[in-house]
């Protein structure tokens, strides 16, 4: 321990101390520029079809790689059309999960059946696509649209979304497996959001003679909105950018269709599938970064929300 | 003491340093204002600290006794927004100065903290970690080291058959005088604990009073606490806190029996706190 | 002045009415949300069920030993397995380092600070962000530019996929870790950077390699970052800088073709990765569940 040592340890350890820190600080900056050179990549790549085609790039219903006009309208339209229809039907079910986790099942039964609806999240979703087009595709096309054309498809003003052809694929099919594929995210958010409500309250609640459904709906609730929202816009960020079980499933069609049983296509699923098809440099492959670009804002603008809702800590 | 220490009659690589005759100080505070942000938790404080002598402060809570210890090994640190200002010499520097090595100052002066903070790692590890952090010991010397501090820490006896078993298993008592052990196994020359035993049963509690009684022969010694008896017990001398003020120190005896100080009277008797 | 004080409702019948509607309701609700967990349950024993029946009927030897081969000739998946092996792990070992360093900083270094929050928000973002975009991404970044699809490109794709992951449980398991334990470390003396290192970081090791594997588990699935990067390979092949096979890729390519050979390799192949990836979940659950 003399003089010398300790002063040449005493440096060693402030400069570990310096190295560790710029290390950290460096990695982290690495995220932010990251994320920039997404962005400045699917510009750039983009940049041709943009000036090509301007602001009708989106508004065009086009693609045409003969005459090499694109317009991405339609893909849009399906990403945001099966996002929506998605949640529709995934909600109400995942809300329904979740109150049955928190507060209706019995405890031996919790943890089992949770790990079994957060299993459903790990599935990779080339299986969901798989599973979709041949289990789902196929009850569609045999029973279930069949059978909504001769009944809902007759009635008025909503029967003309159920009618056409009973492909199986489609749509309201790519909807379905989407809906299926965000359920466990977000009633798992929803659930981890739940557990945050103080007991107290809730047994204030019970105490005044509520029953369970009551505590849901005027305590539990109105407490954890905002994270309940976030933990939709978080499924719907899954369900905008979700591309292997779409494509298995959606038909494929560069058209909007007017029945929901009808083919299209969504942004994922044409980049997906016209990628490898298009050459270096040429102005079908901008577009394709184009339509990247535009995923990335409607992404990133969902996300962006659901990370504001969402309350630290249960950012699943 | 690099001259001392080749001698090899040290044990652990410690050799015990020779009692000093006259009664030095060892620290001395001056003047010392702390600020958690624009919030003064210190105002003004002075206090000696003797060398090798158990120094209890005693205040009610939020008096800012436990301050005082996080600023004498530079806790404070750690937080931005906390700042002392004032004088704070131990062996003629200033250890509040900017330019103090903050790691080698902590070995000087360790703290042991109001809960047991064991590390997940092996009883002889928890030793070990410290020890290695400013010494390279080969393996017999450490294995020397630890059973040195394990000893003094009053713990040897209780854990020399499972060294290399998770100090997590320990019961709480037994964490803390780890942890002591642990702070020992530095060889810091002061030794600072913030409220050691208030999480401990009562016979964990007079194992470590009789252990700090002992340490004290080897060790400067600052200790807070809320526990008036306990202050009586260990301290030569007792410093009492108040809304950041040091109103009185004393000794022991003195303080608790005839107080100079009104306020002291009051809460030695119980009067408020 | 006791008729002027609001008493227990004195109209029995009509408490009694009103009790019993909310009873109802609370009832149909119960049924409602027992129903929706049913379905969950159901898809899920579904999909498996799926795999199994398809997929056990491709489970040979072959299948593990040899490489793709053209229709009809008793191919297997071989390069598919170790192509998913190679990108996997190496994704893995490129993209935990910078997901352990980045969820540090923001543990350690930044809790609060606004470089930190932007950092914590961007990385946040990148986890749910759709991966067919980091695929366009690596595309324009590496693949482009450097003449062709390569393994390493792959690599590269999931690598940006795990950032993301491990930084989230990085920083929330040492978050979790008492500033006590901190302060005990510092207080013997040691750099910060050494209490991270051998303390926190041991305090925190099972969550954090918790999030390591179940972000490995997610990038052995993915199949829409690979389609423009590693791109897929029908042979055999080590060679990091050429195309690259992997399993979700074959499977994709296989179970949309017409040949009824590749359609069953594909069956077999979703059952190996769902049954590898299920597995890994399994396992982090029961070690989580193990260390508590």
């Amino acid at each position: 321990m003399s003089a010398t040592t300790a002063t040449a340890s005493r440096r060693s350890s402030s400069l570990g101390d310096t190295i560790f820190a710029t290390v950290a600080k460096l990695s982290g900056i690495f995220v932010l520029a990251v994320l920039g050179a997404i962005i400045a990549a699917l510009v750039i790549g983009g940049s041709k079809a943009i000036i090509a085609f301007g602001p009708g790039f989106l508004t065009s219903d086009d693609w045409d790689p003969v005459h090499e006009s694109f317009g991405a309208l339609v893909p849009i339209f399906g990403t945001i059309v099966t996002a929506i229809l998605a949640l529709a039907l995934a909600v109400p079910l995942a809300f329904g999960i979740a109150f049955y986790l928190t507060e209706l099942a019995p405890k031996w039964l919790r943890r089992p059946v949770s790990t079994a609806i957060e299993l459903l999240a790990a599935v990779p979703s080339i299986i969901y696509g798989m599973w979709g087009f041949f289990v789902i595709v196929p009850i569609m096309s045999q029973y279930v649209q069949p059978f909504v054309i001769d009944t809902i498809g007759e009635w008025p003003l909503i029967g003309p979304f159920f009618q056409g052809p009973p492909f199986g694929t489609g749509i309201l099919t790519a909807a379905l497996i989407l809906a299926v594929m965000v359920i466990p995210f977000i009633a798992a958010t929803m659930r981890d959001v739940f557990e945050t409500v103080p007991a107290v309250y809730k047994e204030s609640a019970y105490g005044v003679g509520c029953t369970t459904w009551e505590v849901m709906r005027s305590i539990v609730i109105p407490y954890t909105r905002a994270s309940v929202v976030g933990g939709i816009m978080l499924g719907l960020g899954r369900a905008l950018g979700e591309t292997m079980a779409v494509t298995f499933v959606i038909g494929n069609t560069n058209r909007i269709a007017s029945s929901l049983f009808g083919p299209g296509n969504t942004i994922a699923s044409i980049v997906a599938l016209e990628f490898p098809e298009s050459e270096t440099g040429s102005l079908k492959l901008s577009s394709l970064l184009a339509l990247g670009l535009v995923l990335f804002m409607i992404a990133f603008i969902v996300l962006a929300i659901s990370r504001t809702l969402l309350k630290p800590g249960l950012k699943a | 003491m690099s001259a001392t220490m080749d001698q090899g009659h040290s044990f652990g690589g410690v050799q015990a340093r020779a009692p000093i005759a006259t009664d030095t100080t060892k620290i001395s505070i001056e003047n010392l204002d702390f600020f958690y942000n624009d919030r003064r938790a210190l105002k003004n404080v002075g206090l000696l600290l003797p060398d090798r002598q158990v120094t209890g402060i005693i205040g009610p809570s939020g008096c800012g006794k436990s301050t005082l210890l996080r600023v004498l090994n530079r806790m404070y640190d750690l937080y931005p927004g906390q700042r002392a200002t004032g004088r704070v010499m131990m062996e003629g520097e200033n250890i509040i100065s900017p330019d103090v090595d903050l790691n080698s100052l902590r070995a000087r002066i360790g703290m042991v903290f109001q809960k047991p903070t064991p590390f997940p790692m092996t009883i002889y590890e928890n030793i070990a970690f410290g020890v290695k952090l400013h010494e390279k010991l080969s393996k017999p010397r450490m294995d020397e080291r630890v059973e040195w501090s394990l000893n003094r820490g009053a713990l040897w006896g209780e854990v020399k058959d499972r060294l290399h078993t998770s100090a997590m298993g320990l019961s709480g008592g037994q964490q803390q005088r780890l942890c002591i052990a642990r702070t020992i196994a530095v060889r810091p020359e002061v030794i600072l604990l913030d409220e050691p035993t208030s999480a401990l049963d009562p016979i964990s509690t007079l194992k470590i009073e009789e252990l700090i009684d002992e340490l004290k022969n080897d060790f400067t010694i600052a200790i807070v606490t809320h526990n008036m008896q306990q202050a009586a017990r260990c301290a030569d001398q007792v410093a009492f806190f108040y809304l950041g003020e040091m109103v009185e120190v004393a000794p022991a005896a003195q303080l608790f029996t005839a107080p100079r100080e009104k306020r002291t009277q009051d809460y030695v008797t119980g009067r408020f706190g | 002045m006791s008729a002027t004080v609001p008493g227990p409702a004195k109209d029995m019948t009509a408490a009694v009415a009103l009790g019993r509607r909310r009873m109802r309701v609370n009832t149909i609700v119960k049924v409602c949300c027992v129903t929706a967990t049913a379905i969950g349950l159901i898809l899920l024993a579904s999909i498996l069920f799926t795999l199994l029946v398809r997929g056990v009927g491709g489970l040979s030897l072959t299948v593990f030993t040899t490489s793709t081969l053209p229709p009809g000739s008793n191919g297997g998946l071989l390069n598919a397995i170790v192509g998913t092996l190679i990108q996997t792990v190496l994704g893995a070992a490129i993209g935990t380092p910078i997901g352990l360093m980045v969820g540090t900083y923001l543990a350690e270094y930044a809790r609060d600070s606004a470089l930190g929050n932007t950092v914590r928000f961007v990385s946040d973002i990148l986890l749910s962000a759709p991966s067919i975009l980091i695929g366009l991404f690596v595309y324009q970044l590496v693949v482009s530019p450097f003449g062709g699809f390569s393994g390493i490109a792959g690599c590269l794709a999931l690598a940006l996929i795990v950032i993301p992951i491990v930084v989230r449980t990085t920083e929330d398991m040492l978050t979790l870790i008492p500033s006590t334990l901190r302060e005990a470390v510092i207080g013997l003396g040691a750099p910060k950077w050494k209490m991270i290192v051998l303390v926190c970081y041991r305090v925190a090791r099972q969550g954090i390699l918790t999030g390591i594997l179940l972000a490995v588990a997610r990038i052995s699935g993915e199949t829409a970052p690979l389609l423009f990067t590693s791109l897929g390979n029908l042979n055999w092949s080590l060679n990091l800088s050429k195309p690259m096979a992997s399993l979700p890729v074959t499977i994709y390519q296989y179970a949309g073709s017409a040949f009824q050979d590749w359609v069953q390799l594909a069956w077999t192949g979703a059952l190996l990765i769902t049954a590898a990836v299920l597995a890994v979940n399994i396992a982090v659950r029961a070690l989580l569940r193990g260390g508590k």
